[in-house]
């Protein structure tokens, strides 16, 4: 049992040695910011720049971010500091059903709903024409994937701030909005950040819905009507000839090695910081 | 003068209290709806092109250019393949659990580290544990299989499993463990006759959940289970997935194949939904072993 137990930490180390030995290949030929800062992307002249797609990700997290954040933040302000108990009791399941949703799902949705709507309504609405397949549409798909996350995690600062900070300030007559921004949003300030690096991070590794969605153009947006193509859409889409081209999947596994690092750095700093905030509430 | 301006401000802190309430009361619809909107779409667009081959065949000849044929292969190899990394995550997971639950101090650092790792390997996205499930299964010299696909199945578990498992164990009350050592029995038998007795429809929560995210999840099958149009009968096969089926079958440009993608995507949905229902209701029934 000893043995096990030390297992989880190892698998982390142990995955992320295990891609970068995979990527030594390419890591031989060329240096490693070359290859993240190169734009250049043809597989079959052994061009394999990866940038157009880490700014594919980058933008899609970014544009889901700026959706979810205020949605979450006030929903989860809602359940915790104004909604009665059989509120709470009944949107508890509907997060936790949005969290179990497979990607594939939301991507199929994505394909129906959010495509068109883009295509034919917000991108008229702003004189572009474009196919739907957008940025846009991978933020407006990844935005709902990441409430959940963003909303619980929230939840759990929120209610870890004692009870008497709040009768202070609504003694002194503050409203109770007030009292949420001075009090709850002040207080939870740390772990707030915290919820939203980990929203962060699940956006930046979702695959099988954006994917679906963005459009799939290696090339560098210039805005959100243009079509992305983020790091783990490059992943799934190529593993099937990664083994006939040379150096094709040592690229890949550096896509996915570079994944792991940026979402592992986000992941422990969320976490340490939520540590931080926990053993502050006990 | 002094009163009414007093009053002003009132007035404004008061709207600002109103439009903050309408915000939310917003936010809290719009995360509602759109699980409404979700579960709506899918199910509209998926019960016309439903019918009962669907469920009951394997593809026939050119079924992706929108000949006959089912997808029951992938309803099965997704069963199997969740199933498979399902039993496979619980013998890892369990034994840590319950390691850093009764054996371990209160303080420990090694159930702190554990607890944290789980956390930062619940981030990992699923296409990373596809990838490294493939370097696995490269290095063991193993085809796209069954078996490689449950590998990389079970590792995107495990965390999703230990995380919900640790939250029910650590509920245990203290003073539940100590009555049990103080009959004799050791941390073995405590852990096994007792916790898990005492949890058994917390932990069949937590397993029943990474079963549910097992199934529905397509970006670690993708390099490891490979797809076919048959029924697994070894572990060495490769294995059609349900979550692929709906990728591959909207992906084709024929209509009537992306109607049985919507159709796909409906039994996917409407599978998600039992199992967490089941989940929901075992939390709730089961409980007559435990002591409050």
């Amino acid at each position: 049992m000893l043995v096990l137990t030390c297992v989880p930490a190892f698998l982390v180390l142990l995955i992320l040695v295990g891609l970068f030995v995979r990527a030594r290949p390419i890591l031989a030929e060329k240096p490693f910011f070359s290859l993240l800062f190169s734009s250049a992307w043809s597989p079959l002249k052994g061009d394999f720049g990866l940038f157009p797609f880490i700014m594919g990700t980058l933008w899609v997290t970014f544009v889901s971010l700026v959706l979810a954040v205020p949605v979450s933040l006030l929903t989860a302000v809602f359940l915790s500091e104004y909604a009665p108990r059989s509120v709470r009791e009944f949107t508890k399941p509907i997060i936790d059903l949005l969290a179990g949703l497979p990607s594939v799902i939301y991507g199929v949705w994505g394909v129906l709903l959010v495509v068109p709507l883009v295509g034919r309504i917000i991108a008229p609405f702003f004189g572009v024409t474009s196919s739907g397949y957008t940025v846009l549409a991978g933020g407006i798909v990844l935005a709902i994937m990441i409430f959940p996350t963003i909303i619980s995690v929230s939840l759990e600062v929120f209610s870890s701030i004692p009870y008497q900070m709040r009768e202070a300030s609504l003694s002194l007559g503050a409203t109770k909005w007030e009292t949420v921004r001075h009090v709850v949003l002040k207080k939870g300030l740390q772990g707030i950040i915290a919820a939203i690096v980990l929203g962060l991070s699940r956006a930046f590794g979702e695959t099988m819905a954006v994917l679906m969605v963005v459009g799939n153009i290696p090339r560098l947006p210039r805005s959100v009507f243009d079509g992305g193509y983020p790091l783990p859409a490059l992943l799934a889409n190529n593993y099937g000839e990664m083994m006939s081209v040379p150096l094709y999947d040592a690229a890949l596994m550096l896509a996915a090695a570079v994944l792991l690092l940026v979402v592992l750095f986000f992941n422990v700093l969320a976490r340490l910081i939520l540590v931080r905030v926990e053993r502050r509430a006990a | 003068m002094i009163l009414s301006r007093e009053s002003r401000r009132l007035r404004r802190r008061k709207m600002e209290e109103r439009i903050f309430r309408a915000l939310m009361a917003v936010s809290i619809l719009i995360v509602i709806g759109c699980l409404v909107l979700i579960v709506g779409t899918i199910i509209w667009k998926g019960l016309p092109a439903m019918s009962l081959s669907m469920i009951t065949q394997i593809p026939k000849g050119g079924y992706y250019l929108g000949k006959e044929g089912g997808i029951l292969n992938a309803i099965i190899g997704s069963l199997y393949l969740a199933s498979g990394a399902t039993v496979l995550a619980i013998l890892f997971s369990l034994p840590v659990v319950l390691y850093i639950n009764v054996y371990t101090k209160k303080r420990s650092r090694l159930a702190s580290l554990t607890r944290f790792s789980f956390d930062v390997l619940w981030g990992i996205p699923s296409i990373v544990y596809g990838a490294f499930g493939f370097i696995i299964m490269v290095f063991f010299g193993l085809r796209a299989s069954l078996l490689a696909g449950i590998l990389a199945v079970a590792l995107l578990e495990f965390p999703i499993m230990s995380r919900a498992a640790d939250e029910v164990i650590r509920m245990v009350p203290r003073e539940l463990l100590e009555a049990s050592y103080s009959l004799g029995a050791t941390r073995l038998e405590t852990a096994l006759k007792v916790v898990v007795r005492q949890c058994l429809p917390g932990l069949l929560t937590a397993v029943l959940i990474a079963f549910g995210r097992g199934i529905g999840d397509a970006a670690s099958v993708l390099f490891t289970a490979g797809f076919t149009d048959r029924i697994p009968t070894s572990l060495l096969e490769p294995a059609a997935t349900l979550p692929l089926a709906i990728f591959f079958q909207l992906g084709t440009p024929f209509p009537e194949v992306q109607q049985r993608a919507y159709a796909s995507a409906a039994i996917l949905t409407v599978l998600i939904l039992i199992i967490s229902l089941v989940a929901r209701g075992l939390g709730k029934r089961y409980t007559r072993h435990i002591i409050k």
